[in-house]
């Protein structure tokens, strides 16, 4: 190949080389000033990571399945997985071969910024050239991979149900600006190499398309004018991606980088919640699976437009959307950039101002520590009910009653009252005082000398794991319990219970991974059935207490859509692992709602 | 003076007449239910916090309808938000977003 220009510069370079610089220098700064928000001990855990071979391995291969294949898309939907790997592994592979092109014919000309993305104007075919025309083959092979995609993404915009979708956002005027230049990138880049094919070589797209012009338009002048177009596409995409939804393409390479690194959102609006709120690529996946969408109400609160509003600063918005929301955790189960749209909430929950605050200190619970205190022993079992088990009580008389049966020396902590566990408190943003509710819940744990902590409300569960720090001390839901007894024998279940469906409780379920313990105690107490939307897609009964301004009139509906999907399969009884959920569904259901703990009490030998 | 081991008990006399109010009627602008409260008492009742501080959404309601503001601070101060008085209120009321409401607006003229 030989160089056409002796310069080897055009004009038309221009337009790309200041989008490329923009939107480099923005996304370089905003990197910047994200990782410089993270707090001493995040920055030191970002850090870290950035040098241990395991997690850089993590990111290499995370940026590579997410960004640039979409591996989530395609277990999700064929159609959409395909559409986005095409576009973003294709033009990946464009700007990658672009490069290794340049560097094998001309290696002076790297250093040139621009060089690579427009190589087919500058060179010239020579006889030397067709050793590496299988450059042209895979340079045309990705461009054809790549409007293949953005054909589908037209097709998608027109009718998004063929992708699985039933109602998406719509995009803001900026956002279209970016939406049509990225389309219309790749169709003229196709031009351009094809009006120049004949003098700088191509390929079997490139090639037939530069003979087909020459017998129509046969001019040479149409060269500049579709080069110059690409460039300008190029210029308004970048010009514009900071402020659109495509913002989510470099911020998500920062985000993977910040999960892998154990971050967790420590502020509302900055470091690691500001990188979530860019990577959002306001696909709305979340709309359709928010149990708040039901019959089309709400759809204005989900994960997406929180997001949005906290991009433009809404604050009475992202009030609004932040309290309603049942952090059922569903949308971040969907989310293909893993937006955690709960505890986003909760974060802007915890930055209001309260002109009172709740204070606990002076409180005085001798006597719950009292009535459990006893010497230290690792099969001593302390049971802690929950104020939500408190509100069911058939669920503690049947956990008593499994105790006594398996034999189990057990104290129960809150029989005559107890404390709440915080999780409540903290779903609503006040973390001081869960931090005092914890301390004073802990006080009466290490009193009673248990060495198992068994809980029958996923809430208080959830709590109790992450914050609690109870060392040597098991903290076990009591499907996990209730599982080991019938592991170890202690436990004989008679199989008599008939049909049954087990609705994953959000806390228990998405909220701390627990899917499978549940599901063997009650195969081996009935005929397990499944819900259609089950596991991490589980639909949210309604009740949830992580909702604060939803009034209990509004979740009808909800529940009614959660029954709905429970009973497909016609099971003779619904069982769930909360209180809560056990609750909400006895309100509507048409088939008798149970507490795990009450079938297996009522089905053992 | 003899002590008997009585003593008079302080005047709960209140003049509804020259009682601010301000509180109760912001309360009511942000949370039009606080007017639905018909006093039963089952929040009270299933209350977690009641036993240990005391807390009664009832009484907060009914302190801040006769202008009591700082008797129903030190009830709200012992709110756990459970929000087991929301799940139980027979009126429907959003209890436990009363009680953040009610906390929003306490020392909101001072700002």
């Amino acid at each position: 190949m030989i160089d056409r220009f002796a310069s080897g510069f055009d004009p038309f370079v221009i337009p790309f080389l200041i989008g490329m610089i923009f939107v480099l220098g923005y996304c370089i700064i905003g990197a910047i000033r994200l990782i410089l928000q993270l707090d001493a001990e995040d920055k030191k855990k970002f850090f870290l990571s950035l040098i241990t071979p395991k997690t850089i391995w993590k990111n290499i291969k995370d940026l590579f399945l997410n960004c640039l294949i979409h591996v989530k898309l395609w277990k999700r939907n064929k159609l959409l997985g395909y559409m986005h790997s095409s576009i973003a592994f294709g033009w990946f592979m464009l700007i990658l071969l672009g490069h290794i092109e340049c560097f094998v014919y001309m290696p002076h000309r790297v250093k040139l910024f621009y060089y690579p993305i427009f190589f087919n104007y500058f060179v010239a075919e020579n006889e030397y050239t067709l050793r590496g025309a299988i450059f042209f083959f895979l340079m045309d092979f990705f461009l054809l991979v790549v409007l293949s995609g953005i054909v589908l993404a037209i097709i998608k915009r027109v009718r998004s149900r063929l992708f699985g979708m039933r109602r998406t956002t719509r995009p803001t005027l900026l956002d279209r600006v970016g939406l049509y230049s990225l389309w219309m990138i790749f169709p003229l880049r196709l031009l351009a190499e094809s009006f120049t094919a004949h003098i700088s070589g191509g390929s079997f797209l490139t090639i037939p398309m530069n003979m087909m012009f020459k017998a129509f338009l046969g001019d040479q002048m149409n060269m500049l004018p579709t080069w110059w177009a690409y460039s300008i596409c190029l210029c308004i995409f970048m010009c514009v991606l900071p402020f659109t939804r495509y913002m989510h393409i470099p911020a998500e390479m920062l985000l993977i980088p910040f999960r892998n690194a154990g971050l967790t959102i420590k502020h509302a609006r900055r470091g690691f919640a500001k990188a979530q709120v860019y990577s959002c690529p306001n696909c709305g996946v979340c709309i359709d699976a928010c149990p708040m969408s039901i019959k089309k109400a709400n759809i204005k609160d989900t994960t997406v437009y929180l997001n949005r509003n906290i991009r433009r600063r809404n604050e009475q918005r992202i009030e609004e959307i932040s309290d309603k929301c049942l952090l059922c955790g569903k949308c971040t189960a969907v989310c293909q950039v893993g937006v955690d749209g709960p505890q986003m909430r909760i974060a802007q929950r915890s930055i209001r101002n309260y002109g009172l605050d709740q204070d606990y200190s002076g409180m005085d619970i001798s006597a719950i520590k009292e009535s459990v205190a006893s010497e230290p022993s690792k099969d001593k079992v302390l049971y802690f009910a929950g104020c939500m088990t408190q509100l069911t009580p058939a669920i503690s008389r049947a956990m008593e009653s499994i105790f006594r049966k398996a034999g189990v020396d057990y104290a129960f902590m809150d029989k005559d009252g107890g404390l709440c566990c915080g999780r409540p408190i903290l779903m609503a943003g006040r973390f001081d005082q869960a931090r005092q509710l914890i301390h004073k819940n802990k006080e009466v744990i290490k009193a009673s000398g248990a060495g198992t902590l068994v809980l029958s409300c996923p809430i208080c569960y959830k709590i109790f794991r992450e914050h609690y720090k109870l060392e040597g001390i098991r903290v076990m839901h009591h499907t996990e319990y209730m599982l080991e007894l019938v592991r170890a024998g202690r436990l004989k279940l008679d199989g008599g219970a008939g049909s049954i469906v087990y609705h994953d409780p959000c806390e228990l379920g998405r909220g701390c991974g627990i899917y499978e313990q549940p599901r063997e105690v009650l195969r081996q107490t009935g005929e397990l059935v499944e819900a259609e939307a089950n596991r991490d897609m589980a639909i949210c009964c309604g009740g949830s207490l992580g909702s604060l301004t939803l009034g209990f009139d509004k979740r009808e509906d909800l529940t009614r859509n959660a029954l709905h999907n429970l009973t497909v399969n016609d099971p003779d009884t619904i069982v769930t692992a909360c209180p809560l959920c056990k609750s909400t569904f006895a309100r509507y259901a048409d088939k008798p709602v149970e507490d795990i703990a009450e079938t297996v009490d009522k089905h053992t030998k | 003076m003899m002590e008997f081991g009585f003593s008079i008990s302080p005047s709960s006399t209140m003049n509804l007449d020259k009682v601010d109010f301000s509180l109760y009627e912001r309360l009511c602008e942000i949370e039009p239910d606080a007017k639905k409260c018909m006093a039963c008492g089952s929040c009270s009742a299933t209350c977690t916090a009641g036993q240990w501080t005391g807390m009664s959404v009832r009484k907060v309601l009914l302190d801040i309808q006769r202008g009591k503001e700082a008797e129903a601070a030190r009830l709200l101060k012992g709110c756990m938000l459970c929000g087991k008085c929301t799940m139980v209120c027979p009126r429907g009321i959003n209890t436990r977003h009363l009680i953040l409401s009610l906390c929003r607006i306490y020392g909101e003229d001072e700002k």
